[in-house]
Formats: structure tokens, sequence, C-alpha cells
């Protein structure tokens, strides 16, 4: 089993606040990893770190055995890290397929642009844009862009795929669809870290789940540890004696 | 291979051959002035494009590397007894090396704040070259009679000017239809949209911007040698221009910006109704119509901002679906 | 060369560099409170030198007198310009604001070449000298200096002291904010326009008190002011002045040291370094 990501004490810094704290954890190859927490705990800001975006200003990031924690966002694409974003960024003047295109292109893999064509029709196929193909990605609706966003990231064909709540601002059969693609992307072999607010999504398909609070780790293991362990419940719903009391009713 | 079937690059190509070849065909000194400025305002739009339109950065100084060229390339040929050729290359050469070195740094800035620094950059160039004893200070350099001979006189070198600057506009056009069709144009263009999804689909957007900043310049700064060479002397005032620049922009916005056709349109279009102007000898009341060319320009440059400001051949894709097959 | 000399160079270059200071204000605020960079400012700081030069010429008019006709039909200006070529297009990407009031200029000053011709103008206005120690003042220089300090509190306490003024605050710090809680944007917006080009016309007018100006003298001092606007900060209408001092000792010291055309070579590079060392500028917080 080989460790494909690996954060050791990672924290962030904004000025005066500490956004993230020592975050420690291992990511094996071909698992998916749920991040979880209430609003503002850091999730999204550790996928800045991670992906380059806002570098971690404390601990190390190592991603294929390499000390990433300052690589820029284009450097890492290049080792075959790839993302969504929580709001999405189409590039609007450009249509579906030439998006798509682009994460092919400046991926890892670096093809050249009829191959680059080539991978968009089978990653349009496999989301299901095929049909929108040369429509401007700018007119696409939420639940369209947010496809586009996730084939972009895949055309590139990554190693690690970082999903920013793909679930978000989708109905319950687009929620559906989603999690079986996501279980699909997992069967081609690339591990994913998933952020998700929806918890019955983030158990199903989660193999283990870390839980962000604050900026601090304060739970780490399977799904099922997690749902009984009292401090994630108190993070979610505040009150530590709400906690023992409902654990007590089951 | 099947890029070069596209319809839209055809129809553009053979736009601009026509109006390179017209004035040859005609033989015609009068008509190859009016072609020499057509196809110059062409081929300045079109190198803009690539920054402006293209990747998204919009430069108020572009002059500066038309002006850096054409004096580099007159100090060759008044100082240094080169020949026409090598000045032209050693003008655009120049260029390419500023916007490399500009690039650098300036292209760390965005929007509103990169705008103002290539103004600020065409005036330090422009007030420094006035100082430059080397390069005639605040009267520039100027070119010896003599120096046509090699030609075969004043009349010939005219001509020989104009085929080089014909062959320029065309190839211009064939190169900036190169980049917008290549992974490098997808490139500019997905840092034109958003330049951090840009980053993070792995864009190396430092060098890629710097690459179409010196591309942008080099055709800018060979034109300028053609077009003092020309005039016979260069003085900082007419090198750096402000004005110049401006024209460029407006001449894209006409036509629709990080098109193909558009800053061709643009310019050809811009051209004809500031030759209708100038030549015209309309009045109102005791006012010449000639003297108003800056309000009208201004006033069409207004008119596109606030209803059209994809230009026209922008407006007519967004009208006319079908045309979109058509028009790059 | 001695230390009078160079005293009255320093501190006459401090007095004019204030009022540059007054256009750069204008600027500043019209960037602090709606992102847009005004090119325009030109055209309104000639027509500011213009319009003191005919009221004078024409009608004897005192110019300091003439400078609050001129301010207030700067103001005026400036919001019908801001309701028909900025208004539509305020929301939109920037380079639209930016060609927006570039249009402006271009209309603005090929009517006012057409109309005025490129000869230059001079008021012919002299209020005399004074000696204070080994300084010579004049007196132009003076009374301009005190109408900035006028300016500088009256824009102050328009800004912190009154309720408009804490709407212009709003806007300039959250717009769709100050939407909700009820406050006209729109107007505001134009009125802060219109508060920028009536300090640029101002300050037309008291350049036209100090030298002899064409149409496109406007222009130049446009670009003095975006130094100083920069070194100021943009968004920062007060940081202005302070800017305005820098450019003052810079313009007043360089020319003793170095030949004066070499100046405007040090302004520009100062431009350009500041904007890519500090672009929020000497006074401005992170951005």
């Amino acid at each position: 089993m080989t460790i494909l990501l690996s954060l050791r004490g990672v924290s962030k810094r904004f000025g005066g606040l500490q956004a993230l704290s020592k975050i420690t954890f291992d990511l094996p190859q071909g698992q998916i990893l749920g991040l979880i927490g209430p609003n503002g705990a850091g999730k999204t800001t550790l996928f800045n770190a991670i992906n380059g975006v806002f570098p971690a200003t404390g601990g190390h990031i190592i991603f294929r055995d390499k000390d990433v924690t300052h690589f820029k966002p284009y450097e890492l694409a290049k080792m075959g890290m790839a993302r969504t974003h929580q709001i999405v960024r189409p590039l609007n003047e450009l249509s579906v397929r030439e998006n798509i295109m682009v994460g092919a292109c400046f991926g890892h893999e670096n093809q050249d642009i009829s191959n680059a064509a080539k991978i968009a029709d089978e990653v349009m196929e496999f989301v299901g844009l095929m049909v929108r193909a040369d429509q401007l990605a700018g007119s696409l609706n939420v639940a369209q862009k947010k496809r586009l966003e996730m084939a972009r990231a895949l055309a590139a064909h990554p190693v690690l795929l970082l999903l920013d709540e793909v679930l978000a601002g989708l109905n319950s059969s687009e929620i559906d669809n989603m999690i079986q693609t996501v279980l699909k992307i997992r069967e081609q072999g690339i591990t994913i870290i998933m952020i998700e607010h929806l918890m019955k999504a983030v158990m199903n398909v989660s193999d283990r789940i870390v839980v962000l609070d604050y900026g601090m780790q304060i739970a780490e293991g399977s799904p099922e540890a997690i749902v009984n362990d009292p401090k994630v419940i108190e993070a979610y719903l505040g009150d530590p004696r709400l906690a023992e009391r409902l654990l007590e009713e089951e | 291979m099947k890029r070069w079937l596209h319809p839209g690059f055809w129809l553009v190509f053979v736009l601009v051959v026509i109006l390179g070849l017209w004035p040859i065909f005609l033989k015609n000194a009068a008509t190859r002035e009016v072609g020499f400025t057509i196809l110059l305002a062409i081929t300045m739009a079109v190198s803009l494009n690539i920054i402006m339109g293209y990747t998204g950065y919009v430069s108020f100084g572009h002059v500066v590397f038309y002006g850096l060229g054409g004096y580099v390339g007159m100090y060759l040929l008044n100082s240094m007894d080169a020949s026409l050729p090598v000045a032209v290359l050693g003008g655009g050469a120049a260029a390419g090396l500023l916007a490399f070195l500009l690039g650098k740094a300036i292209l760390r800035l965005r929007g509103a704040y990169f705008a103002l620094v290539t103004i600020g950059v065409n005036e330090a160039m422009r007030t420094f070259i006035s100082n430059f004893k080397p390069f005639g200070g605040p009267t520039g350099i100027e070119l010896q009679f003599s120096i046509y001979k090699p030609y075969g006189g004043p009349a010939q070198a005219l001509w020989l000017t104009y085929y080089a600057v014909a062959a320029i506009s065309i190839f211009a056009v064939v190169f900036s239809y190169f980049v917008k069709s290549s992974k490098f144009g997808l490139g500019l263009m997905s840092i034109r949209e958003d330049e951090d999804a840009a980053e993070v689909l792995g864009i190396v957007t430092p060098d890629v911007k710097t690459m179409a900043f010196v591309f942008s310049a080099i055709l800018p700064g060979m034109l300028g040698v053609l077009f003092f060479f020309k005039n016979g002397n260069v003085e900082p005032r007419d090198a750096f221009r402000l004005g110049f620049s401006i024209e460029s922009l407006v001449m894209i916005m006409l036509g629709g910006q990080g098109t193909l056709l558009g800053p061709v349109i643009g310019a050809l279009g811009y051209q004809r109704l500031r030759g209708l102007l100038l030549t015209s000898n309309l009045m109102i009341g005791s006012w010449a119509l000639k003297d108003f060319q800056l309000v009208i320009s201004g006033i069409l440059m207004l008119l596109i901002i606030l209803f059209i400001p994809s230009g026209l051949i922008g407006w007519l894709k967004q009208r006319i679906p079908a045309l979109r097959r058509v028009l790059l | 060369m001695n230390a009078g000399t160079i005293l009255t160079s320093l501190v006459d270059g401090l007095l004019i560099g204030v009022v540059y200071g007054i256009a750069a204000m204008g600027l500043n605020l019209i960037w602090g409170v709606m992102r847009v960079i005004n090119l325009a400012h030109g055209a309104l700081i000639s027509l500011g030198m213009f319009g003191v030069y005919l009221l004078f010429s024409n009608l004897g008019l005192n110019p300091y007198v003439s400078l609050c006709l001129i301010a207030v039909l700067g103001l005026l200006m400036g919001v019908i310009i801001y309701f028909v070529g900025i208004a539509r297009v305020i929301n939109g990407p920037y380079l639209s604001t930016l060609l927006a009031t570039f249009s402006i200029n271009m209309i603005i000053i090929g009517l006012g070449t057409a109309a005025f011709t490129t000869t230059p103008r001079d008021i012919g206005f002299s209020l005399g000298s004074t000696q204070v120690g080994p300084l010579t003042l004049l007196g132009t220089r003076l009374v301009a200096a005190a109408v900035t300090l006028l300016v500088t509190a009256a824009l102050y306490t328009f800004l912190y002291r009154t309720r408009m003024g804490k709407y212009i605050r709003a806007v300039s710090n959250n717009r769709a904010a100050a939407e909700l809680m009820g406050i006209p944007s729109s107007r505001v917006l134009a009125l802060s326009f219109g508060i920028g080009t009536m300090l640029a016309a101002i300050a037309g007018g008291l350049i036209a008190t100090f030298f002899s100006f064409t149409i496109l003298s406007g222009d130049l001092c446009q670009q003095k002011s975006f130094i100083i606007g920069v070194l100021g900060g943009l968004g920062n209408p007060l940081g202005a002045l302070l800017g305005g001092l820098i450019l003052g000792v810079l313009e007043g010291l360089l020319p003793l040291a170095m030949p004066n055309t070499w100046v405007p070579v040090i302004e520009f590079l100062l431009f350009i370094l500041i904007l890519l060392i500090k672009p929020s500028g000497l006074l401005g917080g992170r951005q």
C-alpha cells in the first residue's frame, strides 16, 4: 500500500488568524478520503494549501515522495494533482469541449491538441456532457457546470483528485448520479479527497474520514467510528451534553 | 493539419492578401501610401490582439515596442551602416527583448494596474530616449538621403518597404491564427477567462504570458523600423505617441477583441473612416470636419463600449449563430 | 547655488506639488469609491484652466472667485459624464470603464482643440512675491496652498462629518451591502465622480494662475496626478496630499542636480516602481 499524499503538521496562518493547525494524516493510493467539518472549519483552506494556491505557512506536504509544500499549482498539476472548486470556475467564453481539453493539455500527461480532443470526447461521454460539447461554458446551469468542473479535472488523468463540495446545489437524483460517478472514478485507480457536507454521501462513499473544526483535526477514522465520536457530534451540534444524550439514546 | 482547412482563416488570409497586392497591382504610389497605412494599422492591431484579446492583458503603451524597434533600427542604419533587413530584424529583436525583460516584471500586475503601468513604461521610455545622446536626444535620428541609394533611390526604396510591410502583415495574420488554434493559444485564452483556474489546471502562467507578450512585440518593432526608414527621421514624440497605441486599441474593440478577423476589420474600418474625415471638405458652421477626428473616434469608441463591447465580429457571432463557423 | 536658492526651489516645488495633489485627490476618490481609473481627469483639468482663463480675460473676474464657479461646473460635468458614459458599464469588466473614460477624454480634448486651438494661453495674473528670510515666495503659490488646505479640510469634513460622506464611504467599502442598507448607490456614485472631477477642475484653475497652458496641458497634469495618486495610494484621497508633497520635493530639488529633461524620467520610473512594489501606495494598507 503506497502512501500517495502525506500531511505532516500542516498549518496556515492569515495574518492574525490561524486557519489550520498541525493537520497530519496519510493518504494511501486508491483510497477515498472524506474531509468534513462545520462551515469555516478550514476544509477549502486545506485544499488550497495542498494545491499550492495559498501555500502552508507551517509543516510539510509530501506528494508522490516529493516535498511539495511550496510548489505552485501548475507544478502540482504537472505531477498529477487535479482539483475542483467549491464555487465553480468555468472558462466562460470557451466551449465545453475546449474547457475539458485544457485539462488534458496542461495536466501531467501534457497532451497535444488532437489527443486532447479525443480525451475530451471520452470524458464528456463519461460525465454526460457530450450533447453540450460545443456550447459555451458560461451558458450552462449550475449542475452542468459542476460536471464540467469534474470533467476538466478528469481529463488530465490525475493521480490525486481533490473534490470540493461536488454535491452542493444538486437535487437528489443528480446527487445519486454524482455519487456513482465518484465511485467509478475510484475504479479507474484515482485517489480522491472529498470535501462534503452531505452526510449520507460522505458516509457511503468514503473509506476513511478526517474531521476539521476551527482549523484543527479533531477526529480521524472509519465512517462508523466518526459518527459515534462525541467530539465530532459536539463540533456540529455545539453542545457536549447533547452529544452524550444522543449517544445514550442509541 | 485539419486546422488549416478552417474557412474562417482563409477569409482573413485572402482579405489581407488582396489588400496587400492591390497597390502593387495598380502600380500607383498614392494607393501604395494608403495601403501602407492600412497594413501598418492591421499588423499593429493583430499583434496587440495576442496579448490583449487572447490573453486578456490590456496594454495602453504598446507603441513602446514600435518606437524602440524603430529607434534601434534607425540607429543601426545610420550609425552602423546596417542594411535594411538587418535593421528590421534588429528592431524586432530589440522590441522582443524589451518585452521579455518587462514581461517578467509587469505581467505580475492584473487588470487596470497593468494598463496603467504600460502607460508609465511608454512615457518613461519616451522621456528617457529624449535624453539619450546616442539616439539623438530630443531631435532624434535623421537619415542621410544617400541611405536610399543601395535600394535604387528613394522611389524604389518606398516600394521595397511596402513589399516588406505587406509580407509582414500577411505573416502576422497567419501567425495569429496559428497561435489561436494551438495548444499555446488555448493556454492564453484560459488565462484570459480565469487566471487562477488556469494555474490550477497546469498552465505555467508566468512563462506563457511572457511569451505572448514577446510575440506581440516583435512585429511592431519591425514595423517601426520600416516606417521611420520611409519617413527619413525619427523623433521621440513620433516614436512613442500614446495616441498610436490607443488607436490600435480602438481598432481591436471596433472589430472584436480575441477574434482573428476582428482586428483586421476594425483596422480597415477605422483607417477608412479616418481617411474620409481627413480628405472631406465638409464644414459644420465655421468648423472643418477634419478637425473633429479625435472627437469622432472618441464617440465611436464610447458607443462601442456602451452598446457592442464585443465589437462587430463578436456581435455578428452572437446574432447569427450560423456565422460562428465562418467568423473566427 | 546657495541655501536660499535651494530652499526657494524646494518650497516652490512643494507648493505646486500640493496643487497637483488636489487633482490626485479627485482621482483617488473616484478609484476608491467605484474602482474606476478616470482617464478623463486630464480633460477636466484643462477645462478648469480654460474656465478660469476665459472668465478672467472676458469678464475680468478674479481667478479665485471664478474658482467657485469652476468648481460647481466641474461637479456638474462629472455627474453628467457619469450618467452618460459610465453608469451603464460600472458593473462590467474593468476595461469598459477604462475605455469609457478614455473616450470621453478624447471627445472633450477634441472639442477643446477645435474650439481653442493649441496656442498657449497665459492669464498673466500675478500677486507679486514676498521675502521670508532667504526664501522668495510667489503670491500665487501661497494663495493656492491656502486654497489647497481649505479644499482638503472641506473634503475631510464632508467625508467624515456628513451623512452623504458616510454614504460615500459605505459604498466604497461594499457597494452591495450599502444598497441593501437602502443607500441610493447610483446617486452616490454619480456624486463621488462629480466631486472627483470638481477637484480636477479646481486644480486646473489654480495651475492656470501659475503657468501658461494649452488644451493639452491637462493630460500632462493627469500624468503627474497618477504618479501622486499611486504614491499616496490609489484608494486614499488624503494620501494624495502626501504624494503631492513628495512629487513637489522631487520637482523642486531634482532640477538643481540634473538637467530638467531628466526629471520626468525619474518620475515615471518611480511610478512604475511603486506600482510593481506597493500598488496600494505609501500610505495604503495591505491590498
